[in-house]
């Protein structure tokens, strides 16, 4: 158990083993690690911009569909103001259809009415002409007559 | 027992005696044939089993880290990549703790140190006997494959460090700021070799204590486990297991705490007081 050379040779086996470690062993594993880290770094900033995007997308999907649903809600209000309005618009043609023919209808009952009241009293005279000869016992000449028969009728 | 020829003292002078190559007063450069000799060869002698599993485990240390280095991926890391990486992070959160400047050196430095010394001391786990014996099989008779337990290692390892302290205390204080450091404080100048004397021995302390920590820790370690296979075979399962696990503990911390002074010395060396 003396001091002796191996003192040297360990200081300068120390030294070599320390600069090779130093050149060789150590920046390559730091560097890795350091690399590593950062990739870490990188995929969790990546998570994170995911999830923003995720959220941002999720928001303005909300939105368009609150979107959609006014528009169709305003359309629908719309075609019932539409279908009320045709409906109206029918009930105002209808109407006054319905009117126009009740009036053709009147006007034609009116002129039959008068027709009626031509051939009654075109009948009446022939009636009164021969109720007339009746009671006279004569042929009342119906051309002498005429004058006054039309007025019995005009009469009438 | 490595065989009954031995009495107890023999067997464990035999276990703590290095494997010396050296400048023998007599005999010349030879292989030391026990420890009487390799004493009489002081400092002109190496302690060539230290230095082969010192040096071996270095670079399995540094062979295996490049190896993973050269293929680390910044992707998912594969298991050797990810218990490597492991260690990185923990020598290097270490690091950054204690030491706040700007230095390259002293991060590889540190994860040097506490992998190296880790597997020095690790080879304490294997049974005493094994490879000793295996090398007395082949001819070599004495084979301490502990590197942490011989005081050269420990020592070499501490004063590297040391001169480190002393380089970046000059580099980052200036010769003078450095000398002012020693003398000037904690009394002032009126005490300056007082002062002086305080700071050398602080100074000095530090390689020692880190040196002695380890070798004495793995030193009595090794003696423990020694002593363990000197019991009866029947009993040693009985006390070499729990030491063993114990001792899984003491080298991780010893490796552990070499690291981390060499870290604060250095860190200190680059603070301005």
């Amino acid at each position: 158990m003396s001091i002796n050379m191996t003192i040297i040779g360990q200081i300068i086996s120390f030294v070599i083993f320390v600069l090779i470690c130093m050149k060789y062993v150590w920046p390559p594993l730091t560097a890795a690690l350091a690399e590593r880290q950062k990739k870490i770094a990188e995929g969790l900033d990546a998570a994170d911009k995911a999830a923003r995007d995720l959220e941002a997308a999720q928001q303005s999907v909300q939105a368009e569909l609150q979107e959609s649903k006014a528009r169709a809600a305003e359309l629908i209000e719309q075609a019932n103001k539409r279908a009320s309005q045709i409906i109206d618009e029918a009930k105002t043609a209808a109407q006054s259809e319905g009117d126009r023919i009740k009036a053709a209808a009147e006007a034609e009952i009116e002129q039959e009415v008068n027709r009626a009241k031509e051939a009654l009293r075109a009948q009446v005279a022939t009636l009164a002409i021969a109720g007339a000869e009746k009671i006279l016992g004569a042929a009342v000449d119906m051309n002498n007559h005429q004058e006054l028969v039309d007025t019995l009728a005009a009469e009438l | 027992m490595a065989s009954g020829t031995l009495t107890s003292s023999e067997y464990i002078t035999h276990h703590l005696t290095n494997l010396t190559y050296g400048n023998h007063p007599e005999k010349g450069w030879v292989f030391a044939a026990n420890g009487q000799e390799a004493s009489e060869m002081g400092f002109m002698a190496i302690n060539v089993d230290s230095m082969i599993w010192s040096v071996g485990l270095g670079i399995f240390f540094i062979w295996l880290f490049a190896k993973v280095a050269k293929n680390a991926t910044t992707g998912v890391p594969g298991g050797a990549q990810n218990f490597i990486e492991m260690i990185v992070e923990f020598v290097d959160d270490n690091v950054k703790s204690v030491f706040h400047h700007k230095n390259s050196m002293i991060a590889p430095m540190a994860l040097t140190i506490f992998v190296w010394v880790f597997l020095m001391n690790l080879m304490d786990l294997i049974p005493v006997d094994w490879i000793p014996h295996t090398a007395a099989l082949m001819g070599i008779h004495y084979m301490k494959i502990v590197p942490s337990t011989d005081l050269n290692v420990t020592l070499g390892m501490s004063l590297a460090v040391f001169v480190l302290i002393i380089f970046y205390s000059i580099k980052q204080k200036g010769i003078t700021g450095f000398l002012a450091e020693l003398s000037l404080q904690p009394l002032g100048k009126w005490a300056l070799p007082f002062n002086l004397f305080l700071e050398l021995v602080g100074l000095l302390a530090k390689p020692i204590s880190l040196a002695l920590r380890l070798f004495g820790n793995m030193y009595a370690g090794e003696m423990i486990f020694i002593l363990i296979a000197l019991l009866p075979f029947w009993a040693q399962f009985l006390l070499s297991v729990p030491w063993a696990l114990f001792h899984i503990l003491v080298i991780t911390l010893q490796a552990f705490i070499f690291m981390v002074l060499s870290i604060v010395y250095l860190a200190m060396a680059h603070d301005h007081h």
